[in-house]
């Protein structure tokens, strides 16, 4: 008996409270934008977060009223940043598609582990208490805080190093802020060269620690027709705006760090 | 008279909610990054708590305790909370775009803050009528405040001092926090 009158008073108060909600949300209704409503049934609506915004509704709000591009939403495929562009009536930037590429290819086979790490497993903790288990201290640490940050189930960590899934990398950059290491960079989809190493190393030093790591032959810079390669120091790196994608420095890259994208 | 001035004092300070109840530490440490949330989230929570508490104390006399279910309040204390700030936001919006802007999402955010539900439940443990719970709301939120803003005012002088690596973000945080909880141990004595 006791127990139904519980029921029933919890229920009771439920019902009433449930009435009053409906019944402030009709005399109180605000009428907002239509088109607010419209683009926010076009976002994905998972509020991510990668635009900014607090979510997908206030990027919506922001998109209706002017405040946000309408390609804003950078997990929108560019298809859908034109229908938004269509609902609030205006023609859509051309949005480029970006995926995640990390710049580190030392596997367990191309490098080694020289400790044993057994703090937290993850990369922040790790990289704050300045371990790091790997020859190379510039590398992934592999204890997958990307992973974690992927809503996308995109990436992995595939035999001690972090492997971007691209067909199902939406370029959020997610998985770039959460790695302590900064080894995560957006590149634009499709072919592009792109080099799978960090280490400002030289290039004996590298190749001491890991046989995929790039030594800064230059021979890369030297084959490139678009001067898109150019050497940082002893590190190459690849200007994407400036890259056709042609894979000439790829073919030709001794330790193979420099890797075109599909 | 003097009894009502001492539940506000004694809830603002003397038991301040974050410091010396530990309630809340989650939006205490979130927002409290800038000054300026920091006191919207200030305005948002003595705004929520003051109605809920007035709330919850009319629910808990008039209907759980002749009943004799006081035992539902926490149930039950958790849907008035989540429903009233449901309709303060709806209110707000309509009638003071400012109010609600300045609130901005911090006032849905309270829904899940557990200093407004532990308010309610400190206020039936100690037995308090419908005016002294009210007093208690208001005096807890504005201790909330106090701790909150001051902590964002701490916050924003560390981030311009040159801070050892290993104690940058959290562990300061935390550290600040301590001892703010150890300063706030002083007022102790008020009561």
């Amino acid at each position: 008996m006791d127990i139904l009158i519980a029921t029933l008073v919890v229920g009771v108060i439920g019902l009433v409270l449930g009435v009053a909600l409906v019944a402030t949300g009709r005399k109180f209704r605000v009428e907002t934008d239509p088109r607010e409503a419209e683009i926010r049934e076009l976002l994905p609506g998972n509020n991510c977060g990668a635009c900014g915004y607090a979510g997908c509704d206030a990027v919506a709000a922001a998109i209706a009223k002017g405040e946000a591009p309408a390609n804003a939403c950078p997990v929108c495929s560019s298809g859908k940043a034109e229908q938004i562009a269509a609902v609030r009536g205006v023609a859509a930037q051309a949005a480029e598609r970006h995926v995640a590429f990390v710049r580190c290819g030392g596997d367990c086979e191309k490098t080694s582990v020289t400790a044993q790490y057994a703090g937290v497993a993850d990369c922040r903790a790790a990289a704050l208490a300045g371990l790091n288990p790997w020859a190379c201290a510039h590398g992934c640490l592999g204890f997958g805080s990307c992973v974690e940050a992927c809503q996308y189930d995109a990436i992995h960590v595939v035999d001690g190093v972090a492997v971007v899934d691209d067909s199902k990398c939406v370029g959020c950059g997610l998985c770039a802020a959460a790695c302590p290491k900064h080894l995560i960079e957006l590149i634009p989809a499709g072919k592009t060269a792109a080099v799978r190493c960090s280490s400002p190393d030289k290039g004996t030093e590298v190749r001491k620690l890991c046989s995929a790591g790039c030594i800064g032959c230059g021979i890369c810079a030297k084959q490139c027709p678009d001067e898109a390669v150019t050497l940082d120091g002893t590190l190459a790196r690849v200007d994407n705006t400036k890259c056709a994608g042609c894979g000439k420095c790829a073919e030709k890259c001794p330790t193979h760090a420099m890797v075109l994208t599909k | 008279m003097n009894s009502l001035v001492m539940i506000v004092v004694g809830a603002a300070l003397v038991n301040n909610v974050v410091l010396s109840q530990f309630l809340g530490i989650c939006s205490f440490l979130g927002v409290s990054k800038q000054m300026k949330a920091s006191l919207s989230l200030g305005g948002a929570v003595i705004f929520v708590i003051t109605i809920a508490s007035a709330v919850a104390s009319l629910l808990y006399t008039f209907v759980l305790e002749p009943l004799s279910l006081a035992y539902l309040q926490t149930i039950v204390f958790i849907l008035v909370i989540a429903a009233l700030v449901q309709m303060v936001e709806m209110f707000l919006k309509k009638n003071s775009p400012a109010i609600y802007k300045a609130l901005g999402i911090y006032l849905p955010l309270i829904t899940t803050n557990c200093a407004v539900l532990g308010v309610a439940l400190t206020n039936v443990q100690n037995g308090y009528g419908l005016a002294e719970s009210v007093l208690a709301g208001f005096g807890t939120a504005v201790g909330f405040t106090v701790a909150i803003v001051l902590l964002a005012g701490i916050r924003g002088r560390l981030d311009e001092s040159a801070v050892p690596l290993p104690f940058r973000g959290a562990p300061l945080v935390l550290l600040s926090a301590a001892l703010m909880s150890i300063a706030f141990m002083g007022f102790g004595g008020i009561s």
